[in-house]
């Protein structure tokens, strides 16, 4: 069976400088996964390999297609939802501007039903559709960016370090709404994410990078039993 | 009062003239922080085209169509051929590659064209009405309502529509815009060619006034810099009401107050700009937000 994204040997880097040295990871259809380890472990750098973001070499196949030469835009609207690190909205639109900014690939007449689905998981967004996004909270806009992601009707959803300088109670419902769009719609997920202790909480499986090298893998039961894991980034 | 009215619709004519540059220089800003001093120059040579269509005998309006549909190419033909290759140069580099197309494009008209003056026609008549006492030239009118028509489109396309939302969008934030599936390349070069459609409506209305020369778009350049900054450089919306007011200000002033006549008029709306610039540094509608770097 061929995994929904399968990643072999890849590096990426900036400018002269190499974050990665070649990663080997994958992510089955429905299945959700995360990426673990210390600041500068190249856990970005993955995902901007993977949405084509960044200049990167190695194999990237998305539902058995290379997608290692193509644009963002292309593996964007190949079904690949990358909300990234810092938010990922665009602050001068308004909340509504913005979910039309995410439907930007699915046909117009998709539009009703692509927002209803989303409202239905973040009904304030469609109560405060005028409000420019720039001056939501930051718990608002990392709900918002994931709901821009949302409009892209993706296959895979890919989220970088969403618990991010959000209080906890913020961060509880927002892995909510993920662990239940994983298991209840079937999306594929791959989440980078510092706070361990969460990620292996709501994903199946993870991998634990370490200085741009795959260190670790295992399923969430696994690496939670793992002494090295448990000491370096569960803490206790 | 009726003679200050129809200074008023006068100054409201040219001021639809330097609005629709000054959003074309805004327009590209807003997207890549580049002040394009072609603008002027572009607008120049699609006038020469808009004559040349009409010295061989199609209609003005057919004329006027299709040089805006060729100004769009034009717009994005310089996008991909002069600007990409500098996408990534510090902005001062790409300010730079405009003046030189600004040198480039005057002296290609002036070669292909001659620099003799031609005289361009109006669509409008210089006919004068009489609108309850107060007499308008038909031509500001019409110029009023060809310049403000195609500024009121452009802002419709802006605000309505999928692909106005992903040319803002690009503007504002390429990287995200890219992660929702839009081609910020072609949105820029698209950028470049909804500029290049407003200059072309400011050259074909500024012409029949000034006369076509490869020159003549020069003060109209400076005037619609002046709007751009005083309306914010980064608002669509200032630089129409700042091009709009620059005109009425620079009409009433020539009319009006004696020692400025036409020959001061330039200096004096300047320092009137300096003067507004020192009270809000971001110009009318600019706002002083932190820039995200």
């Amino acid at each position: 069976m061929t995994a929904l994204l399968e990643v072999d040997g890849l590096t990426g880097s900036y400018g002269s400088f190499t974050a990665l040295h070649g990663i080997t990871l994958a992510v089955q259809e429905g299945e959700m996964v995360a990426i673990l380890g210390a600041n500068g472990a190249g856990k970005t750098t993955t995902l901007r390999t993977v949405s084509g973001t960044i200049p990167r070499r190695g194999r990237i196949a998305f539902g058995g297609r290379d997608i290692g030469r193509l644009p963002p835009d292309r593996i964007a609207r190949l079904g690949v939802a990358h909300a990234p690190e810092g938010r990922g909205t665009v602050a001068e639109l308004t909340v509504m501007e913005n979910l039309r900014l995410g439907a930007y690939s699915r046909p117009a007449r998709a539009f009703r039903d692509d927002l209803q689905r989303v409202a239905a998981y973040f009904p304030w967004m469609e109560r405060r559709g005028g409000q420019q996004a720039g001056t939501l909270s930051g718990g608002e806009q990392q709900m918002l960016a994931l709901g821009r992601a949302l409009m892209l009707r993706p296959r895979l959803l890919m989220l970088d370090e969403p618990s991010l300088g959000l209080a906890p109670i913020v961060v509880q419902d927002l892995y909510r709404i993920v662990r239940t769009l994983n298991r209840e719609e079937g999306l594929a997920v791959l989440t980078v994410e510092q706070n361990a202790m969460l990620a292996l909480e709501s994903a199946t499986r993870a991998y634990v990078l370490e200085g741009g090298r795959v260190a670790l893998e295992g399923s969430s039961a696994e690496l939670r039993g793992n002494e090295s894991v448990r000491r370096s980034y569960l803490g206790y | 009062m009726a003679d200050f009215l129809q200074q008023v619709v006068s100054g409201l004519a040219t001021g639809g003239i330097y609005a629709s540059l000054a959003l074309a220089i805004v327009l590209i800003h807003r997207a890549t922080r580049v002040v394009n001093f072609a603008q002027g120059e572009m607008a120049m040579v699609t006038t020469y085209v808009a004559w040349t269509l009409i010295d061989h005998g199609v209609s003005y309006w057919l004329s006027f169509v299709l040089t805006l549909a060729l100004a769009f190419v034009g717009g994005v033909l310089v996008h991909q051929a002069v600007m990409r290759p500098f996408q990534d140069a510090p902005v001062v580099t790409a300010v730079m590659v405009t003046i030189g197309l600004f040198i480039l494009l005057n002296g290609l008209a002036a070669w292909i064209w001659s620099s003799e003056v031609k005289a361009f026609p109006s669509a409008f008549s210089t006919r004068p009405i009489d609108v309850g006492g107060v007499v308008f030239s038909l031509q500001d009118l019409g110029v009023i309502a060809v310049s403000l028509g195609v500024v009121a489109g452009l802002f419709a396309l802006f605000r309505f529509t999928k692909a106005g939302l992903a040319l803002r969008a690009a503007a504002f934030n390429p990287a995200t815009s890219r992660l929702a599936g839009v081609p910020v390349g072609r949105m820029l070069a698209a950028g470049w060619g909804l500029a290049a459609v407003l200059g072309a409506v400011s050259g074909m209305m500024v012409a029949p006034s000034v006369f076509l020369d490869p020159n003549m778009m020069r003060p109209v350049l400076l005037y619609a810099l002046a709007a751009a900054v005083l309306g914010g450089l980064d608002s669509p919306l200032g630089a129409l009401v700042a091009g709009l007011l620059l005109g009425v200000l620079l009409n009433l002033l020539g009319a009006y107050v004696d020692f400025v006549g036409t020959d001061l008029r330039l200096p004096v709306a300047l320092a009137i700009i300096l003067a507004v610039l020192l009270v809000r540094p971001a110009g009318l509608f600019g706002s002083v937000a932190a820039r995200r770097v």
